[in-house]
């Protein structure tokens, strides 16, 4: 892909994200903390397309930390997010 | 699955991003906001693995492993543990993109430069500036974010440490590491292929040291600011390893995260009254307990839990305002209680918080939500403060420097400005303390010596569960 139309998308993503997140209740901020923390874990992508056989075993080697270590970020990123976001109840909402 | 294909499968995960990230914003779609997102997450590693000649059997591996640890990671951490178990999966995150990066690079050595280069046909320098940045910001993210882990699980002590000869140390860390980041960036394909790894090497080893050098003066009330901040890291680190790879998902969803961690980040010096520079340099909290003004008059006073008890039965509004002490004692649960029994005795109660009570951006609301305190009790600051003056009693539970009323009357103490939560204009304050000593700023808090002030003295856990007692044993 070109490097320029890349470039072009980066600048155009980080305005989005300066946009998306004000004025986000306090209580909220732990939360998006942490699943925009999940997300960062997209990293895996590169980390399965760095699994290689075929070019040394260095590259192996450290294509799989780079797997392990981001599918931890990734699922216990989400999941410990969900974990959070299920105890913020209204009141009387206990029954759900 | 084409190229085209996969492209198209990463801009749909993009949108679910940032849908996820809006919904995140509001109490009301949080949860189905993270859901979003993690669905787009999960159709971008499909994506990614619908591509044909992966190695299948490692990456199964991987990923079982990944995922195996990271469940019982999310499923097995305390609620009041959490802070410190962001900071590790944000570390991790970082370290797979300083891992990418070099693994790039180890497959351009294999290949050897210009047969990569004429089967990808990128600018060579870009990639390697790329691969520089990556491995930079990442390993910067890793090591910052490991020591804040320790830091805030009390493993290495969450104090500012300061040395004499930080400041040049530092410069000169920098310094070696912009010459390893130039000569790796500019040197490749004109230096010797040794010369080159063994800047790169240095380079990693230079962002490494960088990572804990920067969070090592930073002292724990400081902490939300830093893992706002590493959060952001984490997301440039993944948009560099996007352009090693020339891959958009990454560059999307890194920099979506990168530049709402900044938001975050910012927010939280807001609160404190600081600039970033302020926070992340000044070694704040590092001095010993200073005098934080000398008006101060009169002596602190304790109270009984009895005393404290006839109090609150004849109190018709209390302001309860938690800080970092209620999740050293875990005592959320016995402080809903105590709540609970203060509205079935007439009383309206409003849990007071403060944008950096605790440790992390929100702590306060998590530990409280755990133990099902309704979010509409929650009141931030702005809302509780012009009703304070009609407040019966204000509690004040292991909270210390955002109730300080030095913040606004005393111009030479280092936290003047901080907006605060004005606990002094109630009638009747009681502060839950563990011992005299001064809070994370060092400064001794004016509260406390107050007329309307009385101090319960002990661990705030079994306090609250003696005026919980107290309580009962009345009806």
């Amino acid at each position: 892909m070109d490097l320029v139309l890349l470039l072009f998308i980066l600048a155009l993503a980080a305005f989005l994200g300066f946009e998306l997140i004000n004025k986000v209740p306090s209580q909220l901020h732990t939360p998006l903390m942490s699943g925009s923390n999940a997300i960062s874990g997209i990293t895996i992508v590169g980390a399965i397309l760095a699994v290689n056989l075929t070019e040394g075993s260095m590259a192996l080697v450290l294509g799989m930390l780079a797997l392990v270590l981001a599918t931890i970020n990734v699922v216990g990123g989400y999941l410990v997010t969900d974990r959070m976001l299920a105890m913020f109840k209204k009141k009387g909402d206990d029954h759900k | 699955m084409s190229p085209a294909l996969t492209n198209l499968a990463y801009i749909v995960a993009a949108i679910l991003f940032v849908f996820g990230i809006k919904m995140l914003g509001r109490a009301e779609t949080a949860r189905s906001g993270n859901r979003l997102s993690a669905l787009g997450m999960l159709i971008a590693i499909v994506a990614t693995l619908a591509q044909s000649g992966l190695a299948y059997t490692w990456i199964a591996a991987g990923l079982a492993l990944g995922a195996i640890i990271g469940v019982l990671a999310a499923r097995l951490v305390r609620m009041t543990a959490m802070p410190e178990m962001v900071a590790l999966f944000n570390g991790f995150g970082g370290l797979a993109s300083l891992l990418v990066g070099w693994a790039e690079l180890e497959k351009i050595l294999h290949l050897s430069a210009p047969v990569y280069f004429f089967h990808n046909p990128v600018v060579p320098t870009f990639t390697w500036l790329a691969i520089a940045l990556a491995v930079a910001i990442g390993g910067m993210t890793f090591t910052g974010s490991i020591l804040a882990w320790g830091k805030l699980s009390g493993k290495f002590g969450s104090k500012a440490v300061v040395f004499s000869a930080q400041r040049i140390v530092n410069s000169l860390l920098l310094l070696a590491i912009l010459v390893a980041f130039a000569g790796f960036v500019l040197g490749s394909g004109i230096l010797a292929s040794t010369t080159v790894y063994g800047l790169f090497l240095g380079l990693i080893a230079g962002a490494l040291l960088l990572g804990i050098l920067a969070v090592l003066p930073i002292g724990g009330g400081d902490m939300p600011v830093v893992i706002a901040l590493l959060n952001s890291l984490s997301g440039l680190a993944a948009a560099a390893a996007g352009f090693v790879i020339f891959n958009n998902v990454l560059i999307v969803a890194g920099a979506l995260v990168g530049c709402s961690g900044l938001i975050l980040t910012i927010i939280m010096c807001k609160a404190m009254n600081r600039s970033l520079p302020n926070v992340l340099f000044s070694g704040f909290g590092a001095v010993e307990e200073s005098a934080g003004g000398d008006t101060i008059t009169g002596e602190m006073k304790a109270a009984s839990l009895e005393d404290a008890y006839y109090v609150l039965e004849a109190a018709s509004s209390v302001v309860i305002i938690p800080g970092y002490g209620m999740a050293v004692a875990q005592a959320q649960h016995a402080v809903k209680e105590l709540g609970d029994l203060l509205e079935a005795n007439g009383a309206t109660v409003r849990y007071a918080i403060h944008p950096v009570a605790g440790r992390m951006p929100g702590h306060m609301n998590v530990l409280l939500a755990e133990a099902d305190v309704p979010y509409e009790q929650l009141c931030e600051m702005e809302a509780v403060n012009p009703i304070m003056g009609t407040v019966d009693v204000a509690i004040v539970i292991g909270a210390n420097d955002v109730v300080n009323p030095a913040a606004v009357t005393e111009k030479n103490c280092p936290i003047y400005g901080m907006p605060i939560i004005n606990a002094h204009h109630a009638r009747t304050v009681f502060a839950l303390k563990r011992g005299k000593g001064a809070g994370f700023s060092g400064l001794v808090n004016q509260l406390y010596f107050l007329d309307k002030t009385r101090m319960l003295y002990g661990d705030a856990k079994s306090t609250v569960t003696g005026l919980v007692a107290e309580f009962k044993s009345a009806r």
